[in-house]
């Protein structure tokens, strides 16, 4: 009996230190692993990326996997691509080749993280698996761009003649260090004011866009007019964070300087004016994209403006509900205190896929096409991504857009385009602008000092970006 | 005869007492309805209507918001069928084997007895979600990250479960029945398949809708392990829903998704309440 | 005879063993091993900057240094603290009032089945369904503010998620209406359970109602309560889903509503394993400590 237990003992103390002994191996046999993981990756994505300029209209794939945040990229392939036909929400088809949609939602990184780990992946995933597509924003569009995952234009086949046409600025975020073009766009992002043309005429007497610029012409006329509207019952914008993309991108300096968090002059500005707006009950405090923030699209929001560029009148303002400004054509646009750029979505494609013939051909007719990209703006009042043809539209009397009661915004745009200065992106933009307006948010509803906000702002990114300090 | 006793108290009458907990009854009920009510009410109303303020009567946007859900990008179904059959078989593998757990520390004398039932009620306070780093990378490395495998087969070891069977084991399993069936000459396997097990009915059922529910409800590690929209359970979609850039703010079509994950789950209930209540109380009288 | 007898009783035993085995390998597989990894991981440096991996590079007890070094850890435990226990005494009061009256017969509660239905109901509620609806009711424009509103209770809609014990008390709240059901229905099993034929002595020796409550009822409960109290705190540990959605992972404001866990979620999701790891031994270590504690409680309560 003794015995027995004492074997039975023995055998089990062994087997714990066997299983003990490989944990600790599975962790040290990972870290080898992932190393040699990642720069056989690295080969293996430059094996592809030469087969693939090689052997272009080779093979190909039955499955073409799109990665994205929403369904705008969605929406324009649909509308606008010929030869694509949905089947579902998620789930469409080019000729013999189906289109899955892989959509993940940006805010908190969730979107990049997916999408890292896809592409980190991408050497093992099976060629049905792999990501052929996927989209990125300004915000950190240097992270991929700078990155072997991502796929030279040039190596699809596609021209510098063919993208002759497209603003300098939209191919400059995605020129990567060595000078190589690595995504293409379909819109311009400048960014204008909209305003409502009810609340205009009510409380200045006029809905002209002339008019109203001299009203918000630089910060000091815009606050004295948020007073104004204030005393009529209205706020100037529905939240804080609608004005925040206009500082935040006339910085003179990058959010992260030699690996260190740094805030601008001009977000502190921001910051400034915000609390002053915030505490005079002239904004409100809503995260942008929430319900609460998207209120203003409505009449009864009692919201006179919001700051973005033509995406945001199209995709996001309602226009198709019943009810808001959008669907009466209430809204009109002006230039604003200062212009700036939001956004934009740029088409890139993943080193390693096997549809690089069908990539090539919807970054063509959607970037490159004059007809279809001139369809986009009838269709949707985006700003699209080709100079001469916005430069013809904008003096063409004949388009005008139907949410904004009839004007066309084109010229505006056109001139904010010229201006667009993206020398100061880096690749924690998204980060840093959601955590700094998040922290700020504290420091507007009295739940923080200042620089206790600030501290949460610095904390939280050293969070999501461990290699930076401050 | 015991009311008398309760009137010459100093508190107040029968009566007095009665309708003091009625009013509490019904005002605790109201915490827990009033919520699904305005849910409901919501469900049915366009975005618009929804921006003007709440109205206590439903509107008619009803079916208008149940398909722009249905042709919305989440794949609502897909996320209902997969919660449903990951708990499931979780809860199934749950229950058999945490009962095999709790029999073989309950009828059998061997020297580790004392110290397994110990060490396994000390695993039942860790969280899982402490270990959740190192289950990530173990999963990786077997393969089968992004999978329903290891959201199902962790469940046989559910120290919780084990702890509910073992005391209602303690209380309602005489081990002369097993002496019984031994003699009869049945082998262990096949005495606690056919004899235990059935004897546990009450506590298995009670800990098959805990199990359940717990499962149905489990959001932190299927959110760290499963990526694919198409096998996303449903608190996972509903996560999603605080994206707002899903839905360009239809409120209308986000209390219809709500009203989909919670609607199916309270009606199952109340056809089945009596045996759920009753279940939950009778396990307990034992735990 | 003796022998043979002897010899069978040990095969027998045996089984015990046998019956452990699946337990055992599952536990080793998924809990055990994860549990070394995640050990080990803490002494690394290990995470994600953009697309390329950052070490694992081994930075002995770094990781432990950073995370001890500021205030965070005990803020967020504090938080999770003060939620459980705004949510848990209000539970355990109302839950035994209610259960000492549905299992007092001299009340004769009509319509007991419907009230106990419907006080189960929000357990059954997914809590993340439930969290993403509070977060809509109460949002400021939402149903709730809007009948503070429009019903003259407040002039201005009240900011829930703008005020610090706004959207604790909302969190504790939730976890209330989720789980006083279920205790209620434990308490009241356990008070059934209390052998009828005390009460009826401690009546004829002319004990008040209250008295019997205090000094047979409660006293007999100790082992339901002590067991709901040990699942509350377990669960309280791990409140995530409801403070997670309820404020879109922030835990706003300035952070005050954040979680033990969902500090964790938050280095876990940027995948940086060192810390990660290093957070998940702490945590380890306190619930080993609480574990401790409890055991020795409930073995304690055994002896007496």
């Amino acid at each position: 009996m003794k015995r027995k237990v004492l074997s039975t003992l023995l055998a089990v103390t062994m087997v714990a230190g066997m299983v003990t002994g490989c944990g600790n191996k599975e962790a040290a046999g990972t870290t080898t692993a992932t190393e040699a993981g990642t720069t056989t990756e690295k080969e293996a994505d430059n094996t592809t990326a030469a087969d693939n300029t090689v052997t272009e209209a080779a093979e190909e794939g039955k499955v073409l996997n799109v990665y994205c945040w929403n369904d705008e990229f969605q929406r324009r392939v649909k509308a606008h691509y010929p030869g694509y036909t949905e089947v579902d929400a998620t789930h469409g088809t080019i000729g013999d080749v189906q289109v899955v949609w892989n959509i993940t939602p940006n805010a908190d990184n969730a979107y990049q993280n997916n999408l890292d780990e896809a592409l980190l992946n991408q050497a093992n995933a099976s060629t049905d698996e792999k990501v052929d597509l996927f989209l990125i924003e300004a915000d950190y569009a240097l992270k991929y761009v700078d990155s072997d995952a991502t796929m030279p234009i040039a190596d699809l086949g596609i021209t510098d003649a063919d993208t002759a046409n497209q603003y300098q600025y939209t191919k400059d975020i995605v020129t990567d260090s060595n000078g190589v073009l690595k995504g293409l766009s379909w819109q311009g992002c400048p960014g204008v004011m909209f305003y409502s043309r009810e609340i205009a005429k009510e409380v200045f007497g006029t809905d002209e866009p002339a008019e109203v610029q001299k009203k918000v012409a630089d910060w000091d006329t815009y606050k004295a007019t948020a007073d104004e509207l204030k005393a009529a019952g209205y706020q100037i914008n529905s939240s804080a964070n609608d004005a925040y993309r206009v500082y935040s991108n006339n910085v003179t300096s990058k959010w992260v300087v030699d690996g260190k968090i740094n805030i601008d002059e001009n977000i502190m500005k921001w910051v400034e004016i915000s609390k002053e707006l915030v505490d005079a009950g002239e904004v409100g405090t809503h995260d942008i994209w929430s319900d609460d923030w998207s209120k203003g699209f409505y009449p009864e929001g009692k919201v006179f403006s919001y700051f973005g560029p033509a995406w945001l009148i199209n995709f996001c303002m309602a226009a198709d509900q019943e009810g808001s400004i959008g669907n009466q054509g209430g809204w009109a646009a002006t230039e604003g205190p200062q212009g700036f750029f939001w956004g934009g979505t740029w088409i890139c494609a993943a080193a390693g896929t096997d549809n690089a013939a069908t990539i090539k051909d919807i970054m063509l007719k959607l970037t490159c096409d004059e007809a279809i990209m001139k369809d986009i703006v009838v269709q949707d009042d985006d700003f699209v991504n080709n100079k001469p043809a916005m430069d013809a539209m904008s003096t063409d009397a004949s388009y005008a857009s139907a949410v904004l009661g009839g004007q066309n915004p084109l010229g505006m745009y056109c001139a904010g385009v010229e201006e667009l200065d993206l020398s100061n992106l880096s690749a924690y933009d998204q980060g840093c602008n959601e955590e700094f307006q998040r922290a700020m948010k504290n420091y507007f509803e009295g739940n923080a000092t200042l620089d206790e906000a600030k501290d949460l702002f610095y904390k939280a990114v050293v969070e999501k970006y461990p290699e930076l300090t401050y | 005869m015991s009311s008398n006793n309760y009137k010459t108290e100093k508190g107040m009458g029968i009566k007095g007492r009665r309708t003091v907990a009625y009013v509490v009854l019904v005002l605790v009920s109201f915490l827990c309805l009033f919520w699904f009510y305005v849910l409901f009410i919501n469900a049915t109303r366009s975005h618009g209507e929804l921006t003007k303020g709440f109205t206590p009567l439903p509107s008619t946007h009803i079916l208008e918001n149940w398909k722009s859900m249905m042709q919305g990008n989440l794949p609502v179904w897909n996320g209902m069928l997969n919660s449903f059959v990951i708990a499931a078989l979780s809860t199934v593998l749950s229950v058999y084997f945490s009962t095999m757990t709790a029999y073989a520390i309950h009828a059998y004398n061997f020297k580790l007895k004392k110290f397994m039932f110990t060490f396994i009620l000390m695993i039942m306070m860790i969280p899982t979600q402490v270990t959740a780093l190192g289950f990530l990378q173990v999963i990786g490395k077997l393969n089968l990250d992004n999978s329903f495998i290891p959201l199902i087969v962790p469940a046989i070891a559910s120290p919780a479960t084990f702890f509910y069977i073992k005391q209602y084991m303690e209380s309602s399993l005489p081990l002369s029945l097993v002496e019984a069936a031994r003699i009869d000459g049945s082998g262990e396997f096949k005495t606690f398949n056919t004899i235990v097990f059935p004897l546990m009915k009450p506590a298995i059922a009670v800990q098959l809708i805990f199990g359940f529910v717990t499962s149905w409800n489990n959001y932190f590690i299927p959110a760290l392990v499963l990526h694919d929209d198409k096998k996303k359970t449903l608190p996972i979609l509903i996560a999603q829903l605080r994206s707002a850039d899903w839905l360009k703010f239809d409120m209308g079509q986000v209390y219809m998704m709500i009203a989909f994950s919670i609607f199916p789950v309270i009606l199952v209930y109340l056809i089945l309440s009596k045996h759920i209540v009753q279940g939950v109380a009778l396990g307990s009288v034992k735990g | 005879m003796k022998s043979a007898k002897k010899g069978k009783v040990v095969s027998y035993n045996k089984w015990g063993y046998i019956f452990l085995i699946p337990f055992i390998v599952v536990y080793l597989v998924f809990q055990f091993v994860p549990m070394v990894t995640t050990i080990g991981n803490s002494f690394y440096e290990n995470y994600r900057s953009g697309l390329t991996q950052i070490g694992p590079n081994y930075v002995g007890l770094k990781n432990y240094e950073a995370i001890l070094s500021n205030p965070d850890l005990w803020i967020y435990a504090k938080n999770t603290l003060i939620m459980w226990v705004m949510g848990f005494v209000p539970q355990i009061l109302v839950s035994l009032l209610l259960a000492s009256w549905f299992s007092n017969p001299s009340l004769r509660l009509k319509g007991q089945g419907f009230f106990k239905t419907v006080i189960y109901l929000p357990n059954l509620i997914m809590a993340s369904a439930f969290a993403m609806l509070f977060f809509t009711l109460f949002s400021d424009g939402g149903p709730v503010n809007s009948i503070l509103v429009q019903s003259g209770l407040r002039e201005e809609p009240f900011k829930f998620f703008s005020s610090v014990w706004g959207t604790r008390s909302l969190v504790a709240f939730m976890n209330f209406v989720m789980w006083f059901g279920n205790t209620t229905i434990l308490l009241m099993a356990g008070m059934m359970g209390i052998d009828t034929s005390l009460f009826e002595a401690a009546e004829v020796d002319g004990a008040t109602s209250k008295q019997i409550f205090f000094k047979i009822t409660l006293p007999l409960l100790r082992p339901i309560l002590v067991y709901v109290m040990i699942t509350s705190l377990i669960g309280g540990l791990q409140m995530f889903d409801v403070p997670q959605i309820l404020t879109n992972g922030s835990g706003e404001p300035m952070r005050s509503s954040m979680t033990l866990i969902m500090y964790l979620n938050k280095h876990l999701f940027s995948k940086n394993y060192g810390m990660a790891g290093a957070l998940s031994v702490l945590l380890l270590i306190v619930t080993g400590i609480l574990s401790m504690i409890v055991y020795k409680m409930s073995n304690g309560n055994k002896e007496d």
